[in-house]
């Protein structure tokens, strides 16, 4: 049995590596990518704790994260898709409209 | 025709605005005879209508329950305000009659006079408008049926004397002299004004009639307020009829023409003070204090303003004081309460100073101008019409029977001997009569002294006006003629029963002027101590019958009073001419004083319009500074606390307000900086913040 501190040793590295590629990465679908992986750290955190406590409930919102994850993934692209469209770049940095 | 006697003073206005309205355009510059016919007409109309008003108001009117004859007629509402009513009333009586004849008759002949002395004067036509307005106001003024319309006579006279004295008003002392005669009138007017207030206040109408008629009922004899009446009116008459002490502006209206001098300044205008006093005669009765002051007034008007003429050299300056003078001797006839015999010598005077006035032009005329009696002497030669016309005016005024100033001059001097004043008893009738005496001495005296020098003697003129010395024409002779013939005969209305006569004068004028008498007989024998004692120095029939004796005796004085008068003129100024300036450089003083009319102008120069002139000027620094100062100061206070109040508004309130922009400016420049736009600083930051929250949440765990 896997004790519960490397697991959520495990979700926190890849937490950080997920939150350090959204951060310095420009290109959009990267900074997705990077995304996902803190939602599967978060998901990763939620069943060992739910293996941990003997409870399904953690499972469960893992489920549920996931399903989220997945319909935002969908929006998400579709924004970058239409992102793409106005810039003809994935670039975050030439989205800046809103800066003062 | 009483019906008409509206005609009367219609005529002259139309004249007056025909010539006036045309005159400009077709008469100036030109010396036409059109201005002067429709004047002459105008006024000879004027007269013919007076004349058969008169007869037709002495023959079909019976005489009313006292015996007087009166004709009114209402021609229209002047004003009407409330309870004030003012009709457009005319009203003929007997006094009224003899003004309008004396105003008409006197005024044609003196119109046809002016033709002649005006005719090269390029503004004729002026002179000509002038004079008819002139005597459309004095008809109105003798005409018109209450004090309102007297005084706008009173006014349109006033008036026009200003007008024609400063007919050329090109020569600035004819200027002033017309606005010394103004502004000397104005001072009297406001006297007669305020005796009109306060005579409405009483008797709540200005109606002759029903004044005269209530007068006995509402005011008591020798009552303040009667008398307050009388004695501001005659403040009006001081002022018209030139006495002490607004006399000052008659000699200097001298500069006028000279039938203005004759007209206005001799024979109308100035005689409406007495004209006033004597219609107003009830009044007058019933207040003996103020009878005192018009005679007082009257008497040494006439005294002072004869002794000035003594040493006059300018021709009309003489006749112009002797004016003074005998206007004075008419308020002394009214004074003593015998208004017939102010209204008498009113009458003759106006004919023989009329007479003397256009004598003394035709003189001028004559003399291409010179008016000094220095520069003349033998003129009889030269101008035997103007001389012996001349000569029978003069007698008339010395006071030698049987010319015309004899009677009434003589009446004024008995009235005032038999006068018994209620207040100052005989005696005071006695001193006015000395007075009178002495005045018409010296009256002789210095007219001998004008003739003499004038027409007799040895010739002072000079070569080049003795060249042009030649009679008047056929227009200014005619009417001294005439004059002369009123002269003559014109006193003989009036013979006093002393010598024969009936004094119809006296009998006709007596319903109006002795009204206060018949009051006292009749009904209303409110017969106060007063009038009862009126009816008794009016006094006619009675104990009158008795005193012819004395009355005859007394004009005997007169008469030979005046014979020393013209015997003195005639010893100094024909008989011995190097007398006068022995007696001149005598009595230095005396002379010097009497040339300088007494320094009255300079005393009044002195004392009233220095003093007026400093007042003035104390109200004009006050004015300037005080007045002006407090407004400067407002305003420069205003301005100083708003210019201040700026400063606060643009630095202080200003700075405020900017300053919260600025504020706002700052830190919104500050907070900017961290709305970078890009998705990762944000997510840097909300990263960052969290990593600090769960640091501060563990550790203070």
């Amino acid at each position: 049995m896997i004790p519960l501190q490397q697991t959520m040793i495990l979700g926190a590295v890849l937490f950080g590596i997920g939150m350090l590629g959204f951060l310095t990465r420009r290109n959009l679908i990267v900074i997705f990518m990077s995304m996902e992986l803190m939602l599967n750290a978060v998901n990763l955190n939620l069943i060992a704790f739910s293996n941990y406590h003997h409870s399904a409930q953690g499972q469960v919102f893992a489920v549920f994260v996931i399903t989220v994850a997945a319909a935002e993934a969908a929006t998400g692209l579709a924004i970058l898709i239409a992102l793409y469209r106005l810039y003809r770049s994935v670039n975050i940095d030439d989205a800046n409209t809103l800066k003062w | 025709m009483l019906n008409y006697i509206w005609l009367i003073p219609l005529f002259p206005l139309i004249g007056f605005v025909v010539i006036g309205v045309l005159g400009r355009p077709l008469f100036k510059g030109k010396t036409e005879l059109v201005p002067a016919i429709i004047g002459c007409t105008t006024i000879f109309l004027s007269f013919v209508v007076s004349v058969l008003s008169v007869v037709a108001l002495y023959r079909y009117i019976e005489p009313n329950a006292v015996g007087s004859r009166v004709f009114t007629r209402e021609l229209f509402t002047w004003i009407e305000m409330g309870a004030f009513k003012v009709p457009f009333k005319l009203h003929l009586d007997a006094l009224s009659s003899v003004m309008i004849l004396v105003v008409t008759g006197v005024g044609f002949l003196i119109h046809v006079y002016s033709y002649g002395y005006m005719h090269k004067d390029p503004s004729q036509y002026r002179f000509f408008a002038y004079m008819n307005l002139f005597t459309c106001a004095m008809l109105i003024l003798v005409l018109g049926g209450n004090f309102l319309l007297m005084f706008i006579g009173w006014e349109g006279v006033g008036l026009c004397s200003y007008l024609l004295i400063g007919f050329w008003f090109e020569k600035d002392s004819a200027a002033t002299a017309g606005k010394k005669a103004f502004v000397t009138n104005r001072v009297g007017d406001f006297g007669f004004v305020l005796g009109m207030l306060l005579m409405f206040s009483v008797f709540g109408t200005l109606d002759y009639e029903t004044v005269f008629a209530e007068a006995p009922h509402r005011l008591a004899v020798g009552g303040g307020i009667v008398t307050a009446i009388t004695m501001l009116l005659f403040v009006g008459a001081t002022g018209k009829s030139a006495q002490i002490p607004l006399y000052v502006w008659l000699p200097d209206a001298m500069e006028g023409p000279t039938p203005t001098s004759a007209l206005i300044h001799a024979a109308t205008m100035v005689t409406s003070g007495i004209y006033m006093v004597s219609r107003a005669n009830v009044l007058y009765s019933m207040a003996p204090a103020s009878l005192i002051l018009v005679a007082a007034v009257g008497a040494g008007t006439a005294f002072f303003a004869g002794s000035i003429g003594l040493a006059q050299n300018d021709i009309k300056k003489v006749l112009a004081y002797s004016t003074v003078s005998q206007l004075g001797y008419m308020l002394l006839g009214c004074g003593v309460a015998a208004y017939f015999a102010g209204i008498f010598h009113l009458m003759t005077h106006a004919f023989f100073k009329a007479l003397l006035f256009l004598g003394a032009g035709s003189v001028i005329h004559g003399m291409s101008g010179d008016q000094d009696m220095r520069n003349m002497g033998g003129l009889r030669k030269y101008m035997p019409h103007t001389c012996w016309t001349f000569m029978i005016a003069y007698l008339a005024i010395a006071g030698i029977p049987p010319f015309a100033g004899f009677f009434s001059k003589d009446e004024i001097l008995w009235k005032a001997f038999t006068y018994n004043s209620p207040i100052l008893g005989p005696m005071w009738g006695k001193f006015l009569w000395a007075i009178g005496a002495a005045t018409a001495a010296m009256t002789a005296f210095y007219m001998t002294r004008l003739v003499s020098l004038t027409f007799f003697g040895e010739s002072r003129v000079s070569h080049e006006a003795e060249h042009h010395l030649h009679e008047s024409p056929g227009a200014m002779i005619y009417p001294l003629m005439g004059l002369a013939v009123l002269s003559l005969i014109g006193g003989w209305v009036g013979i006093p029963a002393a010598l024969g006569g009936g004094n119809h004068f006296h009998h006709f004028l007596a319903p109006v002027l002795d009204q206060a008498s018949h009051g006292a007989q009749g009904a209303h024998a409110a017969a106060t101590a007063g009038l009862a004692y009126a009816a008794e120095v009016t006094g006619h029939g009675g104990g009158a019958e008795s005193s012819h004796g004395l009355e005859l005796f007394m004009m005997v004085v007169s008469v030979a009073l005046a014979g020393i008068g013209i015997g003195i003129g005639y010893f100094f100024y024909i008989k011995n001419p190097n007398m006068p300036q022995l007696l001149a450089y005598k009595f230095q003083g005396l002379h010097k004083a009497l040339v300088n009319k007494w320094y009255v102008d300079e005393i009044y120069e002195f004392a009233v319009i220095n003093a007026t002139k400093q007042f003035a000027n104390l109200l004009c620094w006050f004015d300037a500074h005080i007045i002006d100062g407090i407004v400067n100061g407002a305003a420069y206070a205003t301005k100083a606390f708003s210019s201040g109040s700026m400063l606060f508004d643009g630095t202080v309130v200003d700075g405020l307000v900017n300053l919260t922009g600025r504020i706002v400016e700052v830190a919104s420049g500050m907070m900017r900086r961290v709305q970078t736009g890009y998705a990762h600083s944000y997510a840097l930051v909300m990263a960052i913040g969290t990593f600090v929250l769960l640091s501060i949440y563990i550790l203070l765990r």
